[in-house]
């Protein structure tokens, strides 16, 4: 299937995504995230250099570049979570809808509710697949009755292509499903607590060909409503994602721009040598 | 790469392989070894009347009763003890890992517990009854209770740790990354990912607990009668196999064994029982 194909789905209405009028501003407002003068540091050694950057929203971005360029790094620090690494240190400012996550007065389970993430491997939780998806919601205490959690549950294991393989085995081991199939649940799991921003750390890179096609064509739908920010180390599926891109190396955002102009046209040597693979 | 070497390597191997092969059979020679001494002797003492009966007049004389004091003693003792120290030892052992991780305060409070669990059981006993003379509280099936609970806790507390700290990093980042706070992927992730071992730790404790004589010789005492209440004292089956061992009349030293046998067998029970059980409860574990 296509990313036209599941487009026109959600068109249809066939996969109730969260309408796109009850989401806030519309793609091409202001930016959704913010950068500004970010530098992080492992112990002494500096990962990120002075990075100020916008993400434009409802937009699918690409950060890219070759590996220990601080790409995940940069990703971690959209969620608050490269302080849970020992000696890791943000400095700067990040703002979710003009807000700095990293204020004092801001609780970082609210913007990791608001700003989901899904990781290289898939890592299910210890319970059931049902169990898996309603955690985040049981945690946050955002549904009322049993009923209105199964509802949930389906809801969101329709968006993430889950529902038709696991609808009869929603009470078995979450491990017992394929990677694919796991990479799909997080990404259902993700979504059950209504993030805003999806980041994506290398999603697919774990995955076979055909299970990496399918993440790839669920974000494309998403992105409809969810801003996203994928780090990939491919450049091929950076072409076939990217609405927005960004280059890095060193540390450093050497490029960031429209996906069609960074591809057909890098202003910097450097973007130009790794798009014509001089890696 | 020369021939010599090759051999040497395999001289090695081999060598190495026989101190295991070895060392092996030291353990399980001796466990077998224990087991038919206490079958060998302790079972022909074994009757219905020892485990239905409290000692009559005369038992440690050889005639008529049981040890079911002892065996109830036990019991209440042992599950008492696991179930205190279990109370106090899961938060300490989930707070070790997830606030104090490997920093100097966790590497104390783990240098701590395990000074505690190497001290010799005898210790527990006299530090019990001191303790017990102070707030004036007499030998009993409480104040078992209490040492016992103080015996297990750094073992049991321990053996979480470890269980714990084996906690795969992708899934508590898993959680963390849907906005738990460190208390729910505690509660919530960890918990249920390490229950197999967390039972383990349990068991261990009850283990320590129900063998032990001599913390609970001064603490809970002994009596022929089956205990009813918290406060007065209670048998245990590792002193009824130490007081009838003791005795000049084989026929009770028979009996010394069959109680030991008695013990051997609960502990048996027990564990098998726990195994199932976690072997059931570790469905959903990510392995």
């Amino acid at each position: 299937m296509n990313s036209a194909d599941m487009n026109s789905d959600v068109a249809r209405g066939n996969m109730a995504i969260p309408t796109l009028e009850s989401r806030g501003p519309a793609v091409g407002a202001d930016p959704h995230i913010q950068v500004r003068n970010v530098n992080a540091f492992y112990g002494k050694v500096q990962a990120l250099a002075n990075i100020n950057l916008e993400i434009p929203r409802r937009q699918l971005t690409v950060i890219m570049g070759p590996s220990g360029c601080g790409k995940s790094t940069l990703l971690k620090t959209f969620n608050r979570f490269l302080e849970l690494t020992d000696g890791a240190r943000v400095s700067g400012e990040i703002l979710v809808d003009g807000r700095d996550i990293y204020a004092r007065e801001v609780d970082e389970t609210e913007v990791r509710k608001r700003v989901g993430l899904l990781a290289q491997r898939p890592s299910p939780l210890p319970m059931s697949i049902y169990d898996n998806v309603a955690y985040g919601m049981h945690v946050h205490r955002m549904k009322r009755s049993r009923k209105e959690y199964k509802e949930a549950v389906r809801h969101y294991l329709e968006i993430a292509g889950l529902w038709e393989e696991v609808r009869l085995r929603l009470h078995d081991p979450a491990t017992s499903l394929s990677i694919g199939q796991q990479q799909r649940l997080c990404l259902a799991r993700g979504l059950a607590v209504e993030p805003e921003i999806i980041l994506g750390d290398e999603p697919t890179s774990a995955l076979d060909p055909i299970s990496a096609l399918n993440i790839e064509s669920r974000l494309l739908d998403l992105k409809r409503v969810y801003t996203t920010v994928i780090v990939t180390h491919t450049l091929r599926q950076a072409k076939r994602l990217a609405d927005h891109v960004i280059y890095m190396y060193l540390g450093e955002v050497i490029e960031a721009g429209p996906a069609r102009e960074v591809f057909s046209n890098p202003k910097h040597e450097r973007t130009r040598a790794y798009l014509d693979g001089q890696f | 790469m020369t021939k010599g070497k090759l051999e040497r390597r395999h001289v090695a191997e081999a060598f190495v392989k026989g101190l295991m092969y070895l060392s092996i059979a030291l353990v399980a020679g001796s466990l077998a070894l224990i087991l038919l001494t206490v079958l060998t002797r302790g079972f022909p003492a074994l009757s219905w009347e020892m485990v239905s009966k409290p000692p009559q007049g005369g038992y440690y004389m050889g005639k008529g009763g049981g040890v079911l004091n002892a065996i109830i003693g036990s019991l209440y003792l042992a599950a008492g003890g696991t179930l205190t120290a279990l109370v106090l030892g899961f938060p300490i052992a989930l707070y070790l890992e997830t606030y104090l991780g490997d920093s100097p305060w966790g590497r104390y409070v783990r240098l701590s517990l395990d000074v505690l669990w190497g001290i010799p059981s005898i210790v527990y006993g006299a530090f019990g009854f001191t303790l017990m003379l102070a707030i004036g509280l007499r030998a009993s099936l409480l104040a078992g209770i209490i040492v016992l609970a103080l015996l297990e806790l750094p073992i049991m507390v321990r053996a979480m740790d470890e269980v714990i700290r084996r906690m795969p990093v992708d899934l508590e980042q898993a959680a963390l990354a849907l906005g738990s706070t460190k208390l729910e992927v505690a509660v919530r992730v960890v918990t249920r990912q390490m229950l197999p071992g967390i039972i383990t730790a349990i068991l261990l404790g009850f283990g320590r607990g129900i063998g032990d004589a001599a913390s609970v010789l001064f603490t809970a005492g002994y009596t022929d009668r089956i205990t009813t209440s918290l406060l007065r004292p209670t048998a245990s089956l590792p002193l009824a196999v130490f007081f009838q061992l003791a005795s000049p009349f084989p026929e009770v030293q028979k009996r010394g064994y069959a109680s030991a046998l008695i013990l051997t067998i609960i502990v048996l029970v027990i564990s098998l029982g726990s195994r199932w059980i976690s072997g059931r409860l570790s469905k959903y574990t990510v392995k």
